[in-house]
């Protein structure tokens, strides 16, 4: 193999599985550190300045980070990431004061944020600080988007998300709330240098066609919109039996919200197999420990309503057949259809684009799911000084990647006001530091603990079951955080090798507790793969290898399992390894290192 | 700071016929120098244990004083140990080996403990062929007092001071040699791959097997001028042959040519496959052997590997016609066959 080149910061970006895992690729183990170390404004800091709404995803981030946490390779479960992250923002300081202000003196230039969700806000902080003009246009009151609308109290407190909103509010935006824009064209007209459009995916999938869809519509509700009717206190009760159409996390909301509001009956219908629901494990767990039950494998065939009154619904048993190529169909058991009972039917099937406010002659190319067509880079639409972010740009994902575009979108209005390509972006800041202090010390705790992931308390069920506000998680206390913080593996901390200084004692070989280090032949990946002290079957993870040793070896590191407990650089007689802290962060808007 | 190693490993890692993994072999954290030769033995060591399928609690350890007999604390942690006195391990193993024949001896120790202080010990031991791996990590220096030169230091190997040794050395392997030990052999602590054999075959042999590992100290021996740094071995190594060991009942996966290999069929029912590198040399003739080695001493070469093999040892326990289980297993009728037995004993001398 080519030696690994460890120049390119992306080599090492890969090694640290959660930051990479994240879209907006959040220095995780850095935060975590400082947690460990009790430093929780600096903590949230880390994370505000990567994901803006550390308050908000420290409770109900997707957490892409925790499926791809080193941890969950060597043993059960991985680390309590986002936990930790909520850690950071229920215990920091003051923040204020660290947080960037805007200019008094604008840089002339106007931007237009259409919707005030995740994305826009996004947008909002990375150029506000630049001296932009930014203007904020909503439809509701105040800001927050999806977040406010979509996620219910008792997982997000209103408090926590109006805290994180304001810290970008007050960075002189002028807002536009209860503005409802009703044309693109409008817009342009009010000639701003550049326009973002963060509307978010705000059309719930609707089974019009099934049958006795419309006999009693005033209680068939379409997910989304009825949770918004919720948290803006439009609706406040449900009827007592309540059926939950879907398995994503909005079906969970819509259950458990439900559960709050009057329902005593609700079931969750769902017509794949259980294991393959969209939801989070968290959030269906979360749902059956209010005893909500999730019925799979049950396609729903008609509404049933008497004299124009919702009785309930027929659902067809099916079971999954799956392909060579593994594509599933849903076949009919062949059983009798079942009914369940019900006065009210949610509907949280999916969710769509919709843009009947965009003009289609604009020159903003829609395809057939009502996706614009804009550069995967950049954001640009057809029209040069309009840019989409958030669910609006790719379709229905999630807060942190609508952050992460809303970065990206920031860069590209950036780099458009100052007339600068587009395609040009700037590096990210990369920074590495030998953790080394002496031979058996290091800047970083490298001792590995055996803790499994711990638990964090729920509130009493009776009383949060009564009030649709009372948050259910209670987060972790200090205690339990210092713990949980510890037992992050410090993937950031690099294992970096030095060829010229390997004397080939197979000192670190021998210490490597996971054998992950092997002196070898040369070879191709595929072979070497096969020859190292413990196969390396995980195709994801790369081999650091380095170039010819002097007796014609090399070193392969299987970077896979490594703990980066440091044992094979305090074994090493010549520092050849060394511990090296690596940080990456992504060049938000005016940061450019070039 | 870490002198805990983590009890994680890695998931894929193999498991041996009895289920164990390498971790299972393995000691505490060594306190060695970073970089130390001997621990590169210790590994060896756990490697072949592992691979030969050994229970842990069938080996007893056994080691004098120095940095080598510190190392029993850093393998075979399910082990027997025993940490004797400086250069006496030889007699507390000649114990063992009498009380309970049932177990694997793996003796321990270094160049001073002995070749110095323990000499008088150490060739009594291979006098009565004891049934041991008598393994010597030998650097040439006293590491633990600073690095004086031992009795193995070459004559004129510059130590970490400059100083070129005037004195004679005494070559282990040779002396054993000479004293008739049953399996003679000389390795390189950084070449696992010939080290790991040659222990699983010493473990086999029946009797008394000394493998003379020249293991470089890091801190006091490494320099320029030195012979026995990981330099000056590796281009002064010369091995003796091709070697490989086969356990008991394990499929041969190499394919020998057999009109070039000789195979040995160990006490134990493992094999070992020896491929002779030059025709000047019978592994089975303790003289040419002894031509051998001291020819390379002439040449400056380092010879390693497998130099001499008596297949038909007989061990102390086989020259003294002991019982042939462990004396803990022997029940009070054994031990006390009544005055029958007594009167008949004694009616043999009237």
């Amino acid at each position: 193999m080519s030696p690994t080149d460890i120049k390119n910061p992306e080599y090492f970006h890969k090694v640290v599985d959660c930051q990479y895992a994240c879209p907006a690729h959040t220095p995780v183990p850095e935060y975590i550190r400082l947690i460990s170390e009790e430093k929780y404004t600096e903590a949230y800091m880390v994370n505000w300045k990567s994901n803006v709404f550390p308050g908000v995803l420290g409770r109900t981030c997707d957490r892409p980070c925790e499926p791809a946490c080193r941890r969950g390779r060597i043993e059960e479960e991985p680390v309590a990431i986002c936990r930790l992250k909520r850690v950071a923002a229920d215990f920091k300081g003051e923040v204020k004061h660290l947080m960037p202000k805007a200019p008094k003196e604008k840089n002339g230039k106007k931007i237009a944020l259409i919707g005030a969700g995740p994305a826009s806000l996004t947008v909002a902080r990375d150029l506000a600080p630049f001296g932009y003009e930014i203007h904020l246009y909503d439809n509701q009151e105040v800001g927050g988007g999806m977040m406010r609308s979509q996620i219910p109290s008792f997982r997000l407190p209103g408090s926590v998300l109006d805290e994180e909103v304001n810290y970008i509010l007050d960075m002189d935006i002028h807002t536009h709330f209860n503005t409802h824009v009703t044309s693109m064209k409008e817009m342009i007209a009010k000639n701003y240098d550049a326009i973002f459009v963060g509307t978010g995916a705000p059309r719930g999938k609707d089974p019009k066609d099934l049958p006795g869809r419309w006999d009693d519509p005033e209680h068939v509700h379409i997910g989304i919109e009825w949770l918004a009717s919720v948290a803006f206190e439009h609706i406040s009760s449900i009827g007592k039996k309540v059926i939950v159409l879907g398995g994503g996390n909005t079906a969970m909301d819509c259950c458990r919200t439900s559960k709050r509001l009057g329902g005593e009956s609700v079931t969750v219908v769902v017509r794949s197999p259980f294991k393959e629901m969209k939801a989070s494990p968290w959030e269906i767990e979360d749902a059956m420990r209010e005893d909500i039950p999730v019925l799979d494998c049950m396609v729903p065939k008609s509404f049933v309503s008497e004299n124009g009154k919702l009785k309930g619904m027929m659902f067809e048993k099916v079971h999954a057949v799956y392909d060579d190529k593994g594509k599933r169909s849903l076949v009919p058991t062949g059983e009798p259809e079942i009914f369940l009972e019900a006065d009210d039917v949610l509907v949280a099937i999916g969710q769509e684009n919709s843009f009947p406010w965009i003009e289609r002659d604009l020159g903003i190319e829609f395809d057939q799911w009502e996706i614009p067509t804009i550069d995967k880079v950049t954001f640009a639409s057809g029209v040069p000084n309009i840019f989409f972010g958030g669910d609006a740009a790719l379709g229905p994902k999630n807060v942190i990647t609508a952050v992460a575009q809303g970065h990206e979108g920031a860069v590209s209005i950036d780099l458009f006001c100052k007339g600068l390509d587009l395609h040009n972006r700037p590096d990210p800041m990369v920074n590495m530091v030998s953790q080394k202090m002496g031979v058996h010390e290091w800047m970083y705790e490298n001792a590995v603990v055996d803790d499994e992931r711990y638990i964090v308390p729920h509130a009493n069920k009776q009383k949060v079951l009564k009030d649709r506000k009372m948050e259910v998680e209670l987060g972790f206390d200090l205690n339990t955080a210092f713990k949980e913080a510890h037992r992050c593996l410090n993937c950031d901390v690099q294992t970096v090798f030095t060829e010229s200084r390997c004397i080939e004692c197979d000192a670190c070989m021998d210490i490597c507790p996971t054998s992950c280090i092997t002196f070898t032949a040369d070879g191709d990946e595929e072979d070497l793969r096969t020859r190292l002290s413990a196969p390396a079957n995980n195709l994801t993870q790369d081999l650091y290898v380095s170039s010819n040793l002097s007796t014609g070896r090399v070193m392969v590191k299987d970077e896979d399992v490594c703990l980066h407990c440091g044992l094979c650089a305090e074994r090493c007689p010549t520092s050849a390894w060394d511990m090296q802290k690596f940080l990456y962060q992504t060049t938000n808007a005016g940061h450019s290192c070039k | 700071m870490t002198y805990i190693k983590p009890r994680f490993h890695h998931p894929q890692l193999p498991v041996n016929k009895l289920g164990y993994t390498k971790k299972e072999y393995e000691g505490v954290v060594s306190t060695l120098c970073s970089g130390c030769g001997h621990d590169s033995i210790s590994a060896a060591i756990v490697q072949a244990c592992f691979e030969m399928n050994i229970q842990p609690h069938k080996v007893a350890k056994l080691s004098g004083i120095g940095c080598s007999s510190k190392t029993p604390a850093y393998f075979l942690s399910n082990s027997h140990g025993f940490n004797s006195v400086h250069g006496r391990m030889p007699s507390v193993a000649t114990g063992a080996v009498l009380a309970n024949r049932d177990l694997i001896y793996l003796g321990v120790s270094g160049d001073g403990d002995s070749a110095s202080i323990g000499m008088g010990q150490f060739v009594h031991a291979i006098r009565r062929n004891l049934n041991m791996t008598y393994i010597v990590m030998n650097n040439g220096c006293y590491g633990l007092t600073k690095g004086q030169d031992s009795a193995t230091a070459d004559t004129g190997s510059i130590n970490k001071s400059g100083m070129a040794n005037p004195y004679q050395n005494i070559d282990l392997a040779g002396l054993a040699l000479e004293l008739g030990a049953s399996f003679v052999a000389r390795s390189f602590s950084g070449d696992k791959s010939q080290l790991i054999p040659l222990i699983k075959a010493a473990m086999s042999h029946h009797g008394f097997a000394l493998i003379d590992v020249v293991s470089p100290c890091v801190t006091f021996n490494n320099n320029t001028g030195s012979t026995k740094s990981y330099d000056y071995v590796r281009h002064h190594m010369e091995a003796v042959g091709e070697f490989d060991y086969v356990p008991y009942e394990s499929e041969i996966k190499v394919e020998y040519n057999e009109g070039e290999m000789i195979k040995v069929d160990m006490h134990d029912g493992s094999k070992i496959y020896l491929q002779k590198l030059g025709q000047d040399w019978d592994p089975f003739n303790r003289y040419s052997a002894l031509n051998k080695l001291n020819e390379s001493r002439v040449t400056g070469e380092l010879l390693t590997g497998l130099i001499y093999l008596n297949e038909n040892s007989r061990d102390l326990h086989d020259m003294n016609g002991t019982v042939p289980q462990p004396l803990n297993s022997l029940s009070e009728t054994d031990l006390c066959p009544g005055s029958a037995v007594l009167e008949m004993i004694n009616d043999e001398h009237r």
